[in-house]
């Protein structure tokens, strides 16, 4: 037993050092050289801002909160787009608090978009798994383009069109789902705006 | 395109990307971990830690080695996030609570990576980089050279020694995991994962204050899936847009979970110069897996739950480019491999989806396992389906050239005994509590598999949650360190001991009574043993959790 301790003392001495030489290595020389190979795309690497007029106003990534009639609206999301406090739900599959909310979701969407209950996607009643979902589905931005046009002033072709303009496919084609970007659409319709107003 | 057959496409890309890497990778580690040659920067590191490469261990001492190694780590990564604070790049945070450090650090240096923090509201830069990223590292290298440790039992004969285990760890993380890991982190830049050092305040187009938080995400991202490890630079883990932007960094993460695992296969068969033995692991975890997908894809597409019905599909918990398939694949790889890092909330799968990935990690983190460890953990189970073929047919086992006795049997005993011990116990003890109630997130069958899901989580060394759970009362923080410490820490000391006995006995000649052990029937006898030990172990406690739930 003593020699088990003796050893177990000899060995946490060359633990240690290792530790110090690996930190050295894989805590600061690994992310440094990660970062700066990253500079070759900088915009990437620091999470693709997103610019209007100067000012970065997001990031092409990350989910903002939308209330209002005239913006496009994302999912639901348990922490109001905190990127402080990057979370989902959690509620179980069959919580009696989940469903109750996705009822009430159903039919707070489907009166402001002015559709039939059925009609609204799932992704518009349910939150994400991060509360930072920057996307919404193709068919939840559709139930909302005739809202946005008629509380922007703007013709429903127009907003149908930006709609189309900011949905991506598939990634390579296949994979994952094809989602519409609510930050990029918004700024879209907001720049439309704007400049139609400067005519 | 259907959303079938995008994602029966992306499972059959991602089969072929991992036969592709399957051979040259697992070739290049049995190079590696066998070679008698040092590199000059290993040379330098075991000239500044003052080891003697040349030095052979025996058991004992190479046990008493990963000990020693795993409790320093804890010390130290302790220091860093008690002193955090007083680290550069901060970021203005104080050091975490006592017991939540010391929970963090078991979790991080036992490769569970479960997280009781938040990283975004918790960790300064340096703390993420210094401190949990170089366990990423060290404790997926320990899995290998545990594993190496085992193999040399059945390749050496009449030895007494098992090889040097710094040497094991500095070339795992040298060789194998620093290289890999800093080709994926490139890859995930450029897939736009974040890797920068601020944090930007910024108002939004609506006019609201947000914070386009930073850190050096990437290169700790692409270590956290190819080491197994899964914990994540922020709360919400690789359902954050800035760790997993896309579908295609997705499937590159899900690809780095299962590369080492599998690649390992075909590591032990060139090592043991029986390349079907190889295969024949590979496709008890191969079969075992693809079920597992199965049941949780059939459950999460067709929206099997009260949830699911009432929204119109299984999507609360998951983001909108991942969708169904892609969430159910990673929820799959991450519990089948001791990862645990998540791209959907697990508590929100739907109950057999939830079911399914717990059982996962009840199979002890064999499917195909940990780094190093899921191939310690079959060869394990492997021993003890030959034990029993053996009692059936009143033979003596023999499991590759080494007789199978009551001494390697004691040891077999006690290693798949430990982890539901620890699982069951520890889940009986929380629920004897009164204010266990109080800290689950959801009510009834539900919470009790909150409960459940962490303790089989931290024992197996896993790491992911059904995160509705509060997990940050001193009871959980220390109950659950020491499931994630002895559930790590006395395995492997039981599997050296194991090794070391076989590397003791000579070989005995393959003769026409001996089982062999890369056919069909044996594939099949070691599914069967690990499906009747996990049913006969857990399916009290599975049946009061999500099978109850899913049959309501």
């Amino acid at each position: 037993m003593t020699h088990l301790l003796s050893d177990l003392a000899r060995q946490s001495l060359a633990a240690l050092r290792l530790l110090v030489v690996m930190t050295v290595v894989l805590g600061v020389g690994y992310p440094a050289a990660v970062w700066a190979a990253g500079q070759v795309v900088a915009d990437r690497a620091d999470g693709q801002p997103v610019r209007l007029d100067g000012h970065v106003v997001g990031s092409r990534l990350i989910g903002q909160q939308f209330d209002g009639d005239q913006w496009f609206h994302g999912r639901p999301s348990p922490n109001d787009y905190d990127t402080l406090a990057s979370a989902p739900s959690n509620l179980g599959p069959s919580n009696p608090d989940l469903l109750a909310g996705i009822e009430e979701r159903r039919s707070e969407v489907a009166a402001r978009e002015g559709v039939a209950p059925a009609d609204v996607p799932p992704d518009a009643l349910t939150a994400s798994g991060s509360g930072l979902d920057p996307d919404i589905s193709p068919a939840y931005a559709r139930i909302q383009v005739a809202r946005v046009a008629r509380a922007n002033g703007l013709p429903v072709a127009e907003v149908a069109r930006l709609v189309t303009a900011h949905t991506d496919g598939r990634s390579l084609g296949f994979l994952g789902e094809p989602t519409v970007d609510v930050l990029g659409l918004n700024l879209a319709i907001a720049t439309t705006v704007a400049d139609r107003g400067g005519d | 395109m259907s959303d079938a057959t995008s994602g029966l496409l992306t499972i059959a890309v991602l089969v072929a990307l991992l036969a592709a890497a399957y051979v040259p990778l697992g070739d290049y580690m049995a190079r590696v971990l066998t070679s008698t040659r040092h590199l000059r920067v290993e040379r330098t590191v075991y000239r500044l830690t003052g080891v003697d490469p040349a030095a052979e261990q025996g058991a004992r001492s190479y046990a008493t080695s990963v000990v020693g190694f795993s409790l320093v780590s804890v010390v130290v990564l302790m220091a860093i996030l008690l002193g955090q604070a007083h680290l550069p790049m901060s970021r203005d945070l104080p050091g975490m609570p006592w017991w939540m450090s010391f929970n963090t650090a078991v979790s991080f240096v036992t490769n569970t990576n479960w997280q009781s923090y938040a990283g975004e509201s918790t960790l300064g830069f340096a703390a993420q980089m210094a401190g949990l990223a170089v366990q990423n590292f060290l404790s997926a290298a320990v899995g290998i050279a545990v594993a190496v440790a085992l193999l040399r039992g059945f390749t050496k004969s009449r030895s007494g020694t098992l090889g040097n285990f710094w040497v094991d760890l500095t070339r795992a993380t040298v060789r194998i995991l620093l290289p890999l890991a800093f080709v994926a982190a490139l890859l995930l830049v450029l897939g736009g994962v974040v890797q920068s050092f601020t944090d930007t305040t910024i108002t939004t187009l609506a006019g609201h204050s947000q914070v386009l938080t930073g850190g050096p995400v990437a290169s700790q991202e692409s270590i956290k899936e190819l080491g197994n490890n899964g914990g994540g630079f922020f709360n919400a883990n690789s359902a954050h847009p800035f760790e997993n932007p896309t579908a295609l960094t997705n499937l590159l993460q899900v690809f780095l979970i299962l590369v080492l695992p599998v690649a390992l296969t075909r590591t032990l068969g060139t090592m043991l110069g029986n390349r079907r033995q190889g295969l024949a692991v590979l496709s008890v975890m191969g079969l075992l897996w693809s079920v597992s997908l199965a049941v949780t894809t059939w459950a999460e597409v067709g929206g099997h739950s009260a949830a699911a019905r009432a929204a119109g599909a299984a999507m609360e918990g998951k983001e909108t480019r991942f969708g169904e398939w892609a969430s159910a694949l990673f929820a799959v790889a991450t519990t089948g491999t001791s990862t645990g890092a998540v791209n959907a909330s697990h508590d929100s799968l739907t109950p057999a989806g939830g079911g399914a990935v717990l059982v996962n990690m009840m199979l002890g983190e064999v499917v195909p396992g940990g780094v190093g460890a899921g191939l310690y953990g079959i060869l394990v189970m492997a021993i003890l389906t030959v034990f029993v073929a053996g009692l059936m047919v009143g033979r003596t086992p023999e499991l590759l050239g080494k007789k199978i006795s009551a001494r390697q049997m004691t040891y077999v005993a006690l290693y798949t005994l430990t982890t539901p011990a620890l699982v069951l116990v520890g889940t009986g003890a929380a629920i004897a509590r009164g204010s266990t109630a109080d800290a689950m997130g959801n009510p009834g069958g539900h919470g009790f598999s909150e409960v459940l899901y962490a303790y089989t989580s931290a024992a197996n060394n896993n790491g992911s949650a059904f995160g509705g759970i509060t997990v940050t009362s001193d009871f959980f923080q220390l109950t659950l360190g020491l499931a994630m410490l002895l559930g790590r820490l006395v395995p492997i000391v039981l599997v050296l001991l194991l090794a070391g006995s076989l590397a003791a006995q000579g070989k005995v000649p393959v003769t026409a009574g001996t089982l062999p052990t890369h056919t069909p029937l044996f594939v099949g006898m070691l599914v069967a043993v690990l499906v009747v030990m996990t049913g006969l172990t857990y399916f009290p406690a599975l049946a009061l959790g999500p099978i109850a739930e899913a049959l309501t």
